[in-house]
């Protein structure tokens, strides 16, 4: 695969015995880094413990609703409080803590700046900044979870959140505090696009990757402060019961949804836009073959990022606000349908006349491209505002969301942590043990939420304790699934642990990628490259090698 | 393939549920040739250009006239989508002048109705069958969402502010509605029937609502006020705790409140905690309990309290 490699530098090292990884010693080394990759890895243990944390919330939600009678070996363990503060927590730690800083500050934290041929990130006092804000948020999360749980749901809806116990509060400026981190992680990485690409490397010269992270960038700074300030106020209610949203003290409630959902809907490209640039480094590796429509991609991320803020009124379409609004947002809501579309079936082009391998990470993006075509048709059904009437606070909503934020962000991430796990570790994981995880994982993942779009269409609500017993065998089936997704994510957290210390040592470039993190070390050295690289070739160019300088 | 339809969606109680299920299995079925479009493709591909070392790959960065196609088709399909949803979303908020009309007032967790004559009832409303009904909306605590599967209506109902629903039953029967808008412990259970009589039987109801109880026993018609009125969303009567006071043995029994001092529950303060329950509350139990004043007969009251006395 040697022939994939644009510079003359790549390969020719043997592998030097310091790397980022134990070029300095000790924990205050690694506490007090400024070097993108130790932050990078450090939001990778902190995010995959939020993500476990989450993780276990969920699966008790399922097993609550494992049988309408709430029983276990025969005894009630759950009541109608606990399963409210489960699903919560569920949502609130997975969002806030897992999936928005998820990919930004993790992988790409990483990779992107080792895809510009940078040495860092632009501002690498600002990234330990941000990854410290996150920890904070963190601690306040989890002890708003110890000292007092919260049961308002993620959306945090006035006037329920006002007026409930708990320790809302705290939680909410914890979400505050975790705004300012993602910010910040937002902020750096534009600067980072513009200001520090490798010579020679202009804007559609650079990976897709890289393009949907700028996406992602322009939404996390511009939709971020509104969240800010919707939980500001609503702290301040809370606290001096002042009003704003509470229609006691004269606010209006749908007032705050319209704040929500102005962050909270582009807070869903955050999500999404990560998994789409990962897919879009790891189809064109695997196919070894150059991405269909380059240009499109790019233009799909950007204008993703444009529409996402422009359509938040679809989440209200029951919740009374305006019926012309219903209708105008609809209207926009379809716009999504155009770049979404177009990266699929660019995706799909690419794969044609590959050369097409499965290794772990192609297995995920196939199980994305399946989930993803799922997830984006189903949303169809929402846009449509004689069908959202039904449809909207049901089940049907709850599988929708799940296919695009489980079925296709945490897909992707799981195969860009494989596909980068060589080049963040030095070690190969086990291919076998892999591939089993993420093919377990898609089973897993459709019989927990495919069952989920019948009990939806059904007519079964959301956040639902009791339910009719006529839900019951789709309820437990769902639950079974859930079980299967931990056991692929446990045999998936095993197989990448144990890669650390038995894995084969990751050669530069184990996949024959065409990108400029593959031209280094892996783990790559302190400053990443031995010398600055300089861009040859523009990226996904699988031609045979030209001659050039050696 | 009405039988994947039925599989799918609850039965049909209206001309309004069938214009949403035809919409519902249009898209459904456009999904599905999308869906197959995107993976079969995708599959066939994996098979037939799988890996062979050495195999080099053509260079295809782009192909325009494609790539139009593919967003301009996609669009179009959007369009006429849009204006599919717009016509059934028209029907849906304008409701016809001569619809009846039946205020509903939500509160933490039950639907209160009332008729234009002033008949009201809790947790249950009948309907006449083929009339336009309209429902005015409002909540006295948080967001609730009056949702009727059958119907395939749902509306959020909001305090300081008034939302409506309305539907032409078509078919009689017992139908549930549904809180569809988190609210909390009892979200799960802020359920109302929702009957679709003949007129016969509306008419009926409308005029003996308050005689039913002459059928039973007082014990038993205050269990069917227990079921009814939702008491036993809060309270159970087998001894054990839930939102309320378990209702077991609680009769005649001296009670710590949580102001520190003690009652004798007579019938009396029975009376009292239905109509104003926040005046003496049980220690240890919050004071949630939203007031049947206006909404208990006199004989359902009466019913009630032997059933608590009943349960020893």
């Amino acid at each position: 695969m040697e022939h994939t490699l644009t510079s003359a530098h790549t390969g020719e090292h043997p592998r030097p015995e310091k790397n980022y990884l134990n070029e300095t010693t000790g924990i205050w080394s690694w506490m007090s880094t400024l070097d993108h990759k130790r932050i990078g890895v450090m939001y990778l243990v902190g995010i995959l413990t939020a993500f476990m944390i989450g993780g276990t919330f969920a699966l008790l939600v399922r097993l609550a609703l494992l049988n309408p009678q709430h029983t276990l070996f025969g005894k009630v363990w759950v009541t109608a409080e606990m399963y409210n503060r489960f699903f919560t927590l569920h949502g609130v730690v997975m969002v806030f803590l897992f999936i928005i800083p998820s990919i930004p500050g993790s992988l790409t934290n990483v990779i992107l700046p080792l895809m510009l041929g940078a040495k860092d990130v632009a501002f690498p006092r600002l990234n330990l900044m941000s990854f410290y804000l996150w920890v904070v948020g963190a601690i306040m999360g989890v002890t708003s979870m110890i000292v007092g749980a919260v049961d308002t749901g993620w959306t945090f809806y006035t006037p329920y959140s006002t007026s409930t116990d708990g320790t809302v509060s705290l939680m909410v400026m914890a979400a505050f505090v975790l705004g300012f981190s993602s910010i910040l992680t937002g902020l750096n990485f534009i600067a980072t696009v513009h200001k520090l690409r490798a010579p020679g490397m202009g804007w559609f010269d650079m990976p897709l990757f890289v393009w949907g992270m700028y996406s992602t960038a322009v939404i996390q700074i511009l939709a971020t402060p509104v969240l800010a300030i919707t939980l500001v106020l609503l702290a301040i209610e809370r606290s001096f019961g002042i009003g704003i949203f509470d229609a006691r003290l004269g606010g209006d409630p749908v007032l705050f949804q319209h704040f929500f959902w102005f962050y909270s809907h582009p807070a869903v490209y955050i999500m999404i836009l990560p998994g789409m640039a990962i897919i879009s480094e790891l189809i064109p590796t695997f196919c070894r073959k150059t991405m269909f429509g380059y240009r499109a991609i790019a233009y799909s991320s950007v204008s993703l990022a444009l529409v996402s803020f422009i359509v938040w009124g679809h989440h209200m379409f029951v919740a009374g606000q305006s019926q012309l609004a219903n209708v105008v947002f609809s209207a926009l809501t379809f716009l999504v349908a155009i770049p979404s579309g177009v990266k699929v079936f660019n995706w799909l082009s690419t794969m044609y006349k590959g050369n097409i391998s499965f290794e772990t990470p192609m297995v995920y993006a196939l199980s994305f491209l399946f989930l993803f075509a799922i997830g984006g048709l189903t949303g169809i059904f929402f846009a449509t505002l004689s069908v959202d009437i039904h449809l909207t606070d049901t089940y049907f909503v709850v599988a929708h969301f799940h296919y695009v934020m489980m079925g296709s962000t945490v897909i992707a991430f799981f195969g860009g942590l494989h596909y980068w796990w060589p080049k963040i570790t030095g070690r190969m994981y086990n291919e076998f043990w892999g591939r089993l995880g993420a093919v377990l994982v898609f089973i897993g993942f459709n019989m927990t939420f495919g069952s989920q779009f019948i009990m939806g269409s059904q007519g079964m609500p959301r956040r639902y304790f009791n339910y009719l017993d006529q839900f019951q065998p789709i309820h437990a089936f769902s639950t079974y699934g859930s079980w299967v997704l931990g056991v692929a994510f446990l045999i998936t957290a095993i197989n990448l642990l144990a890669s650390l210390k038995t894995g084969a040592l990751a050669p530069p470039n184990p996949w024959g990628g065409t990108t400029m993190e593959w031209m280094t070390d892996s783990p790559p050295i302190m400053h990443n490259f031995h010398d600055q690289p300089v861009l040859e070739r523009e990226p996904y160019d699988y031609r045979p090698k030209r001659v050039t300088h050696v | 393939m009405e039988w994947l339809r039925a599989w799918m969606l609850p039965p049909q109680g209206s001309e309004f549920a069938k214009e949403i299920d035809f919409v519902y299995m249009g898209i459904f079925w456009l999904s599905v040739v999308l869906f197959f479009g995107i993976v079969i493709p995708m599959s066939y591909f994996a098979w037939r250009y799988r890996f062979v070392p050495g195999r080099v790959t053509p260079h295809q960065t782009h192909n325009t006239t494609l790539e139009v196609l593919w967003s301009v088709l996609p669009l179009l399909l959007c369009v006429g989508l849009f204006f599919w949803g717009l016509v059934g979303y028209l029907k849906y908020i304008v409701a016809p002048g001569e619809a009846m009309e039946i205020q509903v007032t939500a509160q933490k967790w039950q639907w209160a109705f009332e008729y234009p004559d002033g008949t009201r009832s809790l947790n249950e409303v009948h309907v006449p069958v083929n009339k336009p009904v309209r429902f005015v909306m409002t909540s006295v605590d948080v967001l609730h969402d009056f949702y009727v599967p059958d119907m395939r209506v749902k509306m959020d109902v909001i305090p300081n502010r008034y939302t409506q629903i309305w539907f032409t039953p078509t078919v009689t029967g017992e139908k549930v509605s549904t809180c569809a808008e988190y609210c909390g412990k009892g979200h799960s259970d802020m359920r109302a029937k929702v009957f679709v009589d003949t007129q016969a039987d509306y008419d009926k109801w409308m005029a003996t609502g308050g005689t039913e109880y002459t059928q039973y026993p007082p014990e038993e018609w205050g269990k069917i006020q227990w079921e009814r009125k939702g008491c036993q969303t809060c309270h159970n009567i087998d001894g054990t705790r839930s939102k309320g006071p378990s209702w077991k043995g609680i009769f005649g029994k001296m009670e710590k409140l949580n102001n520190g001092s003690t009652v004798l529950v007579d019938e009396n303060y029975l009376r009292e905690s239905m109509l104003q329950p926040n005046a003496k509350v049980v220690d240890g139990f919050e004071a949630i309990m939203p007031t049947f004043q206006g909404l208990l007969r006199q004989n359902e009251m009466d019913g009630l309290i032997a059933f608590i006395k009943s349960l020893q």
